[in-house]
């Protein structure tokens, strides 16, 4: 893909449409639909502090590969994961999608999120800017990395057990 | 003692089985736990890897205040006040780096790693003052050991050494685990918020009864052994140092096993360098020894818990918050072990961790809990027919058993009764 790709209205809306799904599985705990979502080499990635460092030698929230994506999956599904249960209630808002790179079957993206959870602690509002590796396998677009940079990653945060 | 401070009767609401719910709630309690305990006592505040160079600096905390941890010029490490000595504005905004001064944006005052006061504009206006009065303020005491810093706010009291009591032995341990002899603090903190006070947090660290209860989650679909631990056939043991210290002993359950690195839930197969370097530095027999028996689970009351793989610093700033600092533990000389040390780390902890986001939901519910009245108190009387003295004398009982709590509780009334 090349620039031509970039300024392509088709996959523009092909890529939001993928982003939405995402956003309205999570905001439903679809946990399976969104485990499928994934590539098999997918990485999950929440960092600490900032844009984070090298997520391999400092502390990030989350840095899942595929395996353990699909451990939090199954965690989930337990319906022992007391912090998820009873679920917490999600509204998320995503826009400012944008098509920043193609290179060979990979699309990089970036999007801005606000996520609003209630549960029993209370309400709790969840802003980050997001950027996905989107790959095309067999014909369907999948994540190969889902970044999180919350915009307050470098102060204290209260559980963050959903799916973001 | 305060005009605005209540009289408290300590005996009465901490008792040997049974402690008061507001404890935990009543905001006047927590101002007096501030002031009894955190700025009194020796808090942990950070580690001296965190400043390896002269100007280093890190922002760290004893409750809720912020603190600077500098190693000055002459390598000392220094631990100052973020607050300019002349009208109060706070001097450093970053996180951590290297400053050979620190600039006040306010009026311009300027202090040296050290907190000497070193420039003041438009000095004509200052005759005759005496900047050496004007230095940042200090925690009053300073001492580390084996690298981990402790800072006590009262410019009297017991040595460190003696506060650590028996319990020096956990970072004794600690340091053990690394072939160098050394602990290194280097792969950044998680900040894990929870609406809670700080006590609920400290027994939990050493409460060996909730883990099947909380973890089943995590236990079941990671398949992990950890589970087992802390069951009603565990050889395991709950111990209270003294001095609100406290640990869950493990080691009588990974000697029954006798897998080197068994307590990491790996082989030393997969780490043969590591392996090599341990039996070089402590010779065959001893590497071996650690290397079966793991590392601690020990709480250094009131704010550092040792959790085998990695470190909590806890930090107390409002009754009914707390927050956990939470670090992979990194063993120099261990390069390989590290890397495990930081996966699983994050994968347990923080925020979004398969442990202790459900640990962190437990403290939250509990404290919401304790906000009903009836029964007024809580029950720590878990254990207490079989609990027995081990060699040293210590308190020990079965890892599920609540000594750990009693013990931390009678050293908390001792505090809060002393004048």
């Amino acid at each position: 893909m090349d620039r031509m790709a970039l300024e392509d209205d088709v996959l523009l809306r092909e890529v939001t449409r993928f982003i939405y799904r995402e956003a309205r599985l999570q905001d439903d705990h679809e946990y399976d639909a969104w485990e499928a979502l994934w590539a098999d080499d997918g990485v999950y990635l929440i960092p600490a502090n900032g844009e984070g460092g090298d997520p391999e030698q400092e502390m990030s929230l989350v840095y899942d590969n595929r395996s353990r994506i699909a451990l939090r999956i199954r965690q989930l599904h337990t319906g022992k994961r007391h912090t998820q249960a009873p679920r917490s209630r999600l509204c998320r808002i995503v826009s400012n999608i944008e098509l920043l790179e193609c290179e060979g079957d990979t699309i990089r993206v970036t999007a801005n999120a606000v996520v609003y959870e209630s549960n029993a602690r209370g309400e709790t509002v969840w802003p980050s800017r997001n950027e996905y590796l989107l790959r095309r396998v067999g014909g369907e677009l999948r994540m190969s990395l889902k970044k999180v940079v919350l915009i307050n990653n470098d102060k204290p945060l209260y559980t963050l057990s959903f799916l973001i | 003692m305060g005009a605005m401070e209540k009289p408290f009767n300590w005996a009465e609401l901490v008792r040997p089985e049974h402690v008061h719910g507001s404890v935990y709630t009543d905001p006047a309690i927590f101002q007096a736990d501030l002031e009894k305990i955190w700025y009194r006592t020796w808090v942990y505040v950070g580690h001296e890897s965190e400043v390896p160079k002269p100007d280093d600096f890190v922002m760290k905390s004893i409750g809720p205040q912020p603190i600077i941890m500098t190693r000055d010029r002459d390598g000392k490490i220094q631990l100052l006040q973020n607050r300019c000595t002349h009208r109060g504005n706070q001097i450093c905004q970053a996180h951590k780096g290297s400053a050979s001064t620190f600039t006040c944006p306010y009026h311009g005052w300027n202090f040296g790693s050290d907190g000497e006061l070193r420039g003041l504009p438009f000095s004509s206006g200052y005759e005759g003052v005496d900047r050496s009065k004007l230095a940042l303020g200090r925690v009053a005491r300073i001492a580390s050991y084996k690298g981990f810093v402790f800072g006590s706010f009262a410019s009297e009291g017991p040595t460190l050494e003696d506060h650590l009591g028996a319990a020096h032995v956990a970072i004794d341990k600690l340091v053990e685990t690394s072939p160098e002899g050394e602990v290194e603090i280097t792969a950044g903190f998680l900040q894990h918020k929870v609406k809670a006070n700080w006590k609920l947090l400290v027994e939990n660290e050493t409460d060996g009864y909730h883990p099947q209860f909380v973890h089943a989650s995590i236990f079941k679909v990671a398949e992990s052994g950890i589970g087992s631990l802390y069951g009603p056939n565990s050889t395991a043991l709950s111990r209270y140092f003294g001095n609100g210290h406290t640990e869950f002993d493990l080691r009588p359950e990974f000697r029954q096993r006798g897998q080197l690195l068994g307590w990491f839930g790996t082989t030393p197969e997969k780490y043969p360098e590591y392996v090599a370097r341990m039996r070089a530095a402590y010779g065959d027999d001893k590497a071996n020894a650690i290397m079966i028996d793991g590392t601690p689970h020990t709480m250094i009351f009131p704010n550092l818990f040792i959790a085998e793989i990695q470190m909590f610093v806890l930090q107390a700033t409002a009754v009914d918050e707390t927050v956990q600092h939470v670090t992979a533990l990194q063993f120099k000389g261990a390069p390989e072990l590290n890397r495990r040390m930081r996966q699983q780390t994050m994968g347990s902890v923080g925020s979004a961790g398969f442990l202790l986001a459900d640990d962190g939901e437990m403290y939250e519910r509990t404290q919401r809990g304790l906000q009903s009245r009836n029964p007024e108190w809580v029950y720590i009387g878990r254990g207490k027919h079989r609990e027995r003295r081990d060699e040293q004398g210590l308190l020990i009982s079965d890892v599920t058993d609540e000594v750990p709590s009693r013990g931390m509780w009678e050293h908390y009334r001792s505090m809060m009764e002393a004048k």
